[in-house]
């Protein structure tokens, strides 16, 4: 495809980070080689091989609890709350001064566009440790009791899809209430939480407050159950969260899990039609699709479904697919090919099961793990790309004729993390979102995100809150 | 909808198929009334401000380098209308402003010339003649610019005088009294009126949507002067601030491609004011292609309202050209 306007490549140049061919553990505030085997870490625009990484045994678990009980007990957990938020600031402001750094590694790592993790993940992921630094002495005031107290050590697992922001969704709110870490990395995506670790160093952070042991599913398995861990915290897939469920099922462990979704995005015929497709597109791929909140089911009121697919499908027509680090790209790549695997698979299955498939025209790199945006119409409700998480660019479009279908369809779901809702009309906002049963409800917006805003879900994608008041409750003692 | 439904739109531009004062189908008969026209442009679908505006900016990060920064100077050059509305312009004044429309770099005649001069219409015959055996269009305002605040029969005569005088396009402004007091029917008969004693010449119509101030209301504006039949419709005045605006641009990119697919007739934009500088300029046309799309890459379609943004775009083909910046002392002073 040409076009008058051809864009010519712009990309972000990948000198400025400096990948180590190999990496160890960092524990007790140094790196240190692991005891078990390693593995490869591959940038999923090219499969090309970016390092190579230590999988944690069940030993270096062990050793990085055990380091981060000593920080706790002699360092982190006495300190004067006003000087665990100057550590908490210092952080903060080096993630902004490495921002490009940052942004450059988590786009070669995960394969997002370079332009949403230099935009949206680096500085939310520095919003996140500013916001909670300033919690660090007025906890008093959180409305969580007199004096509340940390639970001790955390064992955090966190997911591919936003390396970088979850790893600071959970380590900053953790420090901030006196907690130390052991924090899991995804299989797929270690490289940022080993760059953090450098800037913990480099701000000069006590020795095992903050302890990054990589690894796959066994090692994160050791982890939870590792019995010095007082708290875990887990995003991730609703199967493993079941896993994790099960595992600390009859400890002391406090648990938060934040899992999957299959969010409605409700467009009433009065929306402001133009950046209700704005918000559709960004709902569904953003971050290729991968995003637990994403708007994956467009529920569109039936009279303006032609119109709104029709404007749809030009705008999906205009997303620039490719190179992660070109500054121009809207859609990056898979992450791994076993999610492409899925990817696939739920497709096959949506068009088996007669859902009408729709892709705009589009040429893809010939390396590496592609998925085109994709949207699925004559979806109905039993079929399976409306009900199962596909984790990927696939949007399944259903119809309703009155604001009470629209509710009990978008309710209709085992999950409950998030809905959107559009309409030109205050009163409908009110008294629609008070109707959906999902943690977050964007009004006339998706995909925004901000630390002052708990995030989490009802039924099946999890439970507790992340971010705000309210998140900060996940690590401190009490009923809250 | 960025395909072309009507192949001939593209030709049939500035004429129209139906009687004036009659809108293309199939909106013919939203002004049989006042009720009517009301109804129809209140129901155009909102326009939400904040998205609209992240809109903006997302578009306003495209990095435009190298070979394609290379096009979008020259075609951001070849749509200016080069403008001087001072009320110190003199013969002198425009006659130095055409010379520049025509060879905007003398040192480098690679460098395309602009797509018109904007003057006032006492002017344009000055204009005509110093660019004379050019491609290079003379625009002139009319109706009262900028504040539009005369009687209809002084603005009717206002266009006609600038006409005759020798200009190839009329910018109109509307009468945003009367589009805020909710009296669209008589903003929609001045164009017609206007369009009508324009003959030959392409009609713009500024919005002045710094006075419109709500997106809501731009949208309604771009509606109401395409079904009136101007040929292009434009942000502003450049007398009012703000002037035109990344997010009003995209309101009315999307009104002029919404309008052609659902009419067939295509409609031009022109922004005005407040576009200074080469990346400013270079924004617009990321927009442009990638809201209405690339039909609309034309001086025919899209035109930048300017004065100093010209020799910003020199100095950046130079660097381009050169490899460094050479001063604004190899631009010339208008």
């Amino acid at each position: 495809m040409t076009s008058l306007f051809e864009y010519a490549p712009a990309p972000e140049s990948r000198s400025i980070v400096d990948v180590r061919p190999s990496y160890g553990l960092f524990v007790d505030g140094e790196f240190t080689d692991g005891t078990g085997s390693t593995m490869k870490t591959v940038n999923p625009a090219t499969e090309e091989v970016l390092s190579e990484v230590a999988v944690g045994s069940g030993e270096d678990v062990d050793r990085a609890v055990r380091a981060a009980r000593r920080a706790f007990t002699r360092v982190w957990g006495p300190m004067r709350p006003a000087d665990r938020g100057k550590y908490l600031f210092r952080i903060a402001r080096l993630l902004q001064e490495r921002a490009r750094e940052f942004a450059v590694l988590e786009s070669l790592d995960n394969g997002k566009p370079i332009r949403e993790s230099r935009d949206f993940d680096v500085p939310q992921a520095a919003a996140h440790f500013f916001h909670h630094a300033g919690w660090a002495d007025k906890l008093d005031h959180a409305g969580l009791g007199p004096a509340p107290r940390p639970l001790g050590v955390a064992g955090q697992v966190i997911p591919w899809n936003f390396p970088m922001l979850m790893l600071a969704w959970k380590i900053a709110p953790a420090l901030a209430t006196g907690n130390t870490v052991v924090l899991k990395p995804a299989e797929t995506t270690p490289l940022t939480a080993l760059l953090f670790a450098e800037v913990c160093q480099q701000a000069d952070l006590p020795p095992g407050v903050v302890n990054i042991v990589t690894g796959a599913g066994d090692t994160g398995r050791s982890l939870v159950a590792h019995p010095d861990v007082d708290k875990v915290a887990f995003t991730g897939s609703t199967e493993v969260g079941r896993e994790i469920a099960r595992s600390v099922a009859g400890t002391q462990k406090r648990l938060t899990l934040e899992l999957g979704g299959k969010a409605a995005n409700i467009v009433f015929d009065d929306a402001p039609i133009d950046q209700a497709v704005e918000g559709i597109v960004r709902g569904i791929f953003f971050n290729q699709g991968h995003v637990c909140c994403a708007g994956s089911r467009l529920l569109v009121q039936e009279s303006v479904h032609d119109e709104v697919l029709a404007s749809l499908q030009r705008r999906i027509g205009t997303l620039r697919i490719g190179d992660p680090l070109d500054k121009n790209t809207d859609i990056g790549a898979i992450n791994s090919a076993e999610q492409l695997v899925r990817i696939r698979e739920l497709s096959e299955i949506g068009e088996a099961e007669g859902a009408q498939r729709w892709q705009p025209e589009c040429t893809l790199p010939d390396r590496g793990y592609w998925f085109p945006p994709t949207v699925f119409t004559d979806v109905s409700a039993a079929h399976r790309i409306a009900r199962d998480e596909v984790f990927g660019p696939v949007l399944s479009v259903l119809t309703f004729r009155t604001p009470d279908e629209a509710v009990a369809k978008a309710n209709n779901t085992t999950y409950g993390l998030s809905a959107g809702v559009w309409t030109e009309k205050g009163s409908r906002i009110l008294a629609i979102t008070d109707r959906l049963r999902a943690g977050v409800v964007w009004a006339n917006t998706f995909n925004e995100f901000d630390p002052t805003s708990p995030f989490g879900g009802y039924k099946q994608s999890g439970y507790g809150r992340e971010g705000g008041r309210q998140g900060l409750a996940a690590y401190l003692q009490g009923d809250h | 909808m960025t395909h072309v439904l009507d192949p001939n739109a593209l030709d049939g531009a500035g004429s129209q198929d139906t009687a004036p004062g009659t809108p293309p189908e199939p909106f013919a008969d939203v002004t049989r009334s006042g009720d009517a026209f009301r109804a129809f442009l209140h129901g155009l679908p909102g326009v939400d401000q904040v998205g609209a505006e992240i809109r903006a900016k997302v578009l306003g990060t495209r990095s435009i380098k190298t070979t394609a920064k290379a096009w979008a100077i020259d075609t951001a050059i070849s749509m200016v209308d080069l403008t001087t509305l001072e009320g110190a312009d003199t013969p002198g004044k425009v006659r130095s402003l055409a010379a520049k429309a025509r060879r905007p770099d003398p040192e480098d005649l690679t460098c395309p010339s602009v797509a018109a001069v904007c003057v006032y219409g006492d002017l344009a015959d000055v204009a005509k003649r110093a660019l004379e055996g050019t491609d290079v269009r003379v625009a002139a305002v009319a109706t009262a610019f900028p504040s539009g605040r005369a009687s209809r029969a002084v603005k009717l005569a206002d266009v006609r005088d600038a006409v005759a005088n020798g200009a190839d396009e009329i910018d109109m402004v509307i009468d945003r009294g009367a589009f805020l007091a909710g009296r669209y029917l008589d903003v929609f008969d001045e164009i017609v009126a206007v369009k009508e004693a324009c003959g030959p010449a392409h009609l713009k119509v500024i919005l002045e949507t710094g006075e419109l101030v709500t997106y809501d209301n731009v949208r309604r504006a771009s509606w109401l002067a395409m079904l009136a039949g101007g040929d292009f419709i434009k942000t502003s005045t450049g007398k009012i601030s703000p002037a035109s605006t990344l997010p009003v641009c995209l309101v009315m990119l999307e009104a002029v491609r919404d309008f052609r697919a659902a009419t067939g007739r295509q409609v031009g934009l022109k922004p005005a004011g407040g576009i200074r500088t080469t990346k400013d300029a270079i924004k617009h046309l990321v927009l442009v292609n990638e809201t209405a799309g690339a039909d609309w890459l034309s001086p025919d379609w899209f035109r930048l309202g300017a004065s100093s943004l010209l020799n910003d775009l020199l100095l950046q083909r130079q660097k381009l050209r050169t490899g460094h910046y050479s001063g604004p002392d190899h631009v010339s002073v208008d």
